[in-house]
């Protein structure tokens, strides 16, 4: 009796949780599509195809997940070097103008980046990738600088007073407290660049937008609800992810940082 | 002017102050004092209806207060708080100006006001009317905040702690500004604190609270001279009780005229206290005394501060 | 070394100024064109390109005081605007001889070299530490001399003003459109997020859940909130036909400004709550004790002191709107992602250009009002 009681528990916890139910219906969605035919059909008896079929939601949700994954890995990387090169005493010199860039092309919108890397680099999924790491770079580069600035001089001082060098106060004290406001900033890029990996099928890479620009040009609404439908609930997903990753990081501190720095920055 | 009567109140079922009774007359400096947490703030936060009380009257110039709008009440009283909560926004003109508008005053009136009160406080007029509060020290935020308390011509003061922030130097000069205003003015002031010589010099009476109980009521020589309780002799002072009473009195009392003695004189309107430090550091047992313009008027002997009142 | 920013902005420029192309030349706005590099540019004065190139690598030795700051800054702003009058005096010299067709467009040298002399001049101008009335119109100045020769016809020849001046009609209703559905969209959204900003400053628990809502509907795409309105707002008119007469359907304004007023309301209505959240307690107990009314404690001191968090918040949401509303066209509303999305179909990249500068543009300014303004009723607390 009462050995099943956590477990009951936790099934009630895990049915209360948002993550769980939307990460739910986002399986239903992406496997079983071809199972909801009969529903799309009776709401659009008018169309002939009434569930995309060039490519399996699953290829495309792969494609699209594919395309976020490899421009954002890139973004982590050279914008969380580039937050601790400009907070370095030999990198402050470049703070200035790193921080004007970034207030700069953070008033591009992501579609902007998207559509001038397409001609100069030809279509397909290379523009695609890069124009979704540059934008992606922004509020990574915000985040990092602001996290690093965040940490309170005294701990700072404590550290080097205990002895520590400068690249081991880095990564046991800097990096650590200026965690939460870092992955706050790769939260934001993550989900800015599943809006705009959605628009990139418009210069032929293909992605859950690719349904939906589809269904645009060829006036299929249920193609449209599809992708949007899909495309949505993963981007809901990821953030709720990010949301639990936060609490977990920031779990030290009193107001977390999931509640200070939501999404705050462009679409695509 | 303003009665309590069997007051209480309650904060989610913990009581803030219970069966407070108490009589306030015009011209009185009423100092609430007690530790923190005593309840204290609640007795001035009621009174001007920032907190409704829960049992009893609270009668003001003849009236229970809820039968006034609580704008209306509180127009009447200034209000005055230790972080001071002038508007940043609005430079010092405007913020002294706050009631005065909402009574809609003719500007010119508004503008006499705010001159006379900045003059009262020792604000230069034109050096600081324009000026925003962040350009000022926190002495000066507080003397606009004690003008801005005063603007509407309040029939009472109610001041809450309203020096708790600041250095000893300032906070000495703002007491004696407030106590100059109070005798020149003659208005019903009730002032929170916890510091008991700041409640022992400016205060007619004294209240002592404990846990939202009125503990002793008095003229702060009663408080001093007989405490009620061991609480009431803890807290005003303990082993310093006997060094507090003479700062009460000022050496003009115990002068004998006529006589001298060696040494610089002390003024006729020092207090015991500081002349008992004299002895002390000179190590003598009679001081000569001056009046105000320097001349020697008398002796003071050691003995003479050391005895109950002539 | 002196000045490592500027030291790194010179090799990048150099290498940029040997290796890509400062224009291209195609035989119709549709091809791609020929790379010309600096080094191939014929017109006379070219070479006065040098002075201000030289005079950045002495920048970049010298000893580090104000006079050199203020000669860098100069010198950059003066390449910057050489860089435009070069570019526009090539193409200039190369119609009178190429066919009517032919197009010089603005290669990704130019574009490199042009931000890179717009950023040394910034970092010049940061070093002077002047004070924001003056740095911004420092900044202003850097650029004035490029709208001058914008506006004074010296850059007709580039293929970018070509593709405008044929298609001036449609690029000014595609730009009055697009206006119209962002203020279309910010008017009502402050209309109601003010408002429901203020509630719920006043009642905090209802926070979490309304913030949860306004959360997920920012983080769904912006193309798919799109493509979802579509469908209600279509089975809508079908039902209404007076709200159809209205121009209210599934394709068109009505879903993007929906769409729009969705993405706004976030930022709205969180700088709203924020910026009432941060007015000091004392200050409003201050005014409660000296019997201001609950509406003269809202409108003359919280809300005043909540404008300049407030004002970032509508800052962000008009940028965001600027954006956003590019891609409103592929649900039909038209406005300038009408000309992007075109040229993307056609791979005209001076169509897309035509598009994206002017978003830019917008985007910009309403990022620096808004700062601006948000300077101007910050009171400073020291």
């Amino acid at each position: 009796m009462n050995a099943d009681r956590p477990a009951r528990l936790r099934l009630i916890a895990l049915a209360r949780d948002p993550l769980a139910w939307f990460t739910a219906l986002l399986l239903l969605f992406v496997f079983g599509m071809d199972e909801l035919r009969p529903l799309f059909a009776a709401a659009f008896p008018t169309l002939d195809r009434p569930i995309f079929t060039q490519d399996s939601f699953l290829a495309l949700t792969v494609a699209h997940i594919e395309l976020v994954a490899l421009s954002s890995a890139a973004a982590v990387i050279i914008g969380v070097g580039a937050g601790i090169f400009v907070t370095r005493s030999w990198g402050r010199e470049f703070r200035p103008p790193v921080e004007r860039m970034v207030a700069i092309g953070q008033t591009f919108p992501p579609v902007a980046v998207l559509a001038v890397a397409a001609p100069l680099l030809g279509f397909g999924q290379a523009p695609a990738l890069i124009a979704l790491a540059l934008y992606g770079l922004l509020p990574i580069v915000q985040n990092t600088v602001a996290g690093i600035e965040s940490v309170p001089v005294s701990a700072r001082e404590a550290a080097e007073g205990l002895g520590m060098g400068a690249a081991r106060i880095l990564r046991r004290i800097e990096l650590p407290l200026a965690m939460p406001v870092i992955i706050a900033g790769i939260r934001t890029s993550v989900i800015i660049n599943i809006g705009t990996a959605a628009l990139a099928s418009t210069v032929g890479a293909k992605s859950l937008g690719t349904p939906i620009i589809v269904g645009l040009a060829g006036f299929n609404t249920a193609y449209i609800i599809q992708g949007a439908v899909v495309v949505g609930l993963l981007a809901i997903v990821v953030d709720l992810a990010f949301e639990r990753l936060l609490r977990f990081v920031d779990r030290w501190h009193d107001s977390p940082a999931s509640r200070r720095t939501p999404v705050l920055a462009a679409h695509g | 002017m303003i009665s309590f009567e069997h007051v209480g109140k309650a904060f989610a079922g913990n009581v803030a102050i219970d069966d407070l009774s108490l009589a306030i007359d015009e011209g009185e400096f009423i100092v609430v004092i007690g530790p923190s947490g005593s309840g204290k703030s609640t007795v001035l936060r009621m009174l001007n209806r920032l907190v409704e009380h829960d049992h009893g009257r609270i009668v003001f110039a003849g009236e229970e207060i809820r039968r006034f709008k609580p704008e209306v009440l509180r127009r009447r009283m200034g209000y005055a708080i230790q972080s001071i909560g002038l508007f940043p926004h609005w430079t010092v003109e405007q913020n002294i100006a706050t009631v005065p508008d909402l009574l809609a005053w003719p500007r010119p009136r508004v503008r006499d006001r705010v001159t006379e009160l900045m003059e009262l406080l020792k604000l230069a007029p034109e050096t600081y009317r324009r000026r925003y509060p962040h350009q000022l020290s926190g002495g000066q935020q507080q003397r606009v905040g004690v003008a801005r308390a005063l603007a509407g011509d309040p029939a009472v003061l109610l001041m809450d702690e309203p020096f708790g922030s600041l250095d000893p130097v300032t906070r000495d000069s703002l007491q004696q500004e407030i106590a100059r205003i109070h005798e020149a003015s003659g208005k019903t002031i009730l002032f929170v604190t916890h510091d008991i010589d700041e409640a022992l010099r400016l205060a007619t009476r004294i209240v002592l609270l404990d846990r939202g109980r009125v503990v002793q009521v008095g003229t702060p020589r009663e408080v001093l001279a007989h405490p009620t309780s061991k609480f009431v002799s803890d807290f005003v002072g303990g082993s310093d009780i006997g060094i507090k009473l003479l700062g009460l009195d000022t050496v003009a009392a115990y002068v004998r005229h006529g006589e001298t003695a060696a040494g610089e004189p002390i003024a006729m309107t020092a207090s015991l206290r500081e002349a008992l430090s004299m002895f002390v550091v000179r190590q003598v047992d009679r001081l000569a005394v001056a009046d105000d313009e320097g001349r020697t008027v008398g002796a003071i002997t050691l003995s003479d501060v050391v005895k109950p009142r002539p | 070394m002196k000045n490592r920013v500027l030291l790194v902005l010179v090799i990048v420029a150099a290498a940029t100024a040997w290796g890509l192309a400062f224009l291209t030349v195609a035989p119709n706005r549709l091809l791609t064109g020929t790379a010309i590099p600096l080094a191939q540019i014929s017109t006379p004065w070219r070479d006065a390109l040098l002075l201000p190139a030289v005079i950045l690598v002495l920048g970049v030795l010298l000893p580090q005081r104000m006079r050199t700051h203020a000669v860098v800054g100069v010198t950059a702003a003066l390449l910057l605007s050489g860089l435009v009058w070069l570019a526009g005096a090539e193409a200039a010299r190369l119609a009178k001889t190429a066919s009517a067709t032919s197009r010089t467009a603005l290669g990704g040298g130019f574009w490199l070299l042009a931000l890179i002399a717009w950023l040394a001049a910034g970092d010049a101008i940061e070093r002077l530490r002047l004070g924001p009335v003056a740095s911004v119109v420092a900044h202003l100045c850097v650029l004035l001399p490029v709208v001058v020769l914008l506006f004074a016809g010296e850059l007709q020849h580039l293929s970018l003003l070509k593709e405008y001046s044929i298609r001036k009609d449609v690029f000014f209703v595609a730009l009055a459109r697009h206006v119209q559905i962002v203020v279309a969209a910010l008017l009502p959204t402050l209309l109601v997020g003010i408002p429901l900003g203020i509630v719920l400053f006043r009642h905090t628990k209802s926070q979490a859940s309304v913030f949860a809502v306004l959360n997920v509907i920012q983080t769904v795409p912006s193309i798919a909130l799109f493509g979802l309105l579509m469908v209600p707002l279509a089975l809508l008119a079908t039902a209404l036909p007076g709200l159809r007469q209205l121009g209210v359907g599934g394709i068109g304004m009505a879903p993007a400004v929906i769409a729009l007023i969705l993405y706004s309301l976030l930022p709205i209505v969180r700088s709203t709550v924020a910026g009432l959240a941060q007015v000091p307690r004392p200050v409003v107990d201050a005014a409660v004790g000296m019997g201001l009314t609950q509406g003269q404690v809202l409108r003359k001191v919280e809300l005043p002191i909540a404008l300049p968090v407030f004002l970032s918040g509508v800052r962000i949401a008009g940028v965001q709107a600027v954006g956003l509303a590019v891609v409103a066209a592929l649900i039909g509303a038209g406005g300038l992602g009408a000309l992007v999305f075109q040229g993307l179909a056609s791979g005209a990249l001076d169509l897309v250009l035509l598009g994206v500068i002017p978003v830019v543009a917008l985007a910009v300014v309403v990022d620096a009002v808004f700062r601006i303004l948000e300077n101007l009723r910050s009171t400073p607390r020291g």
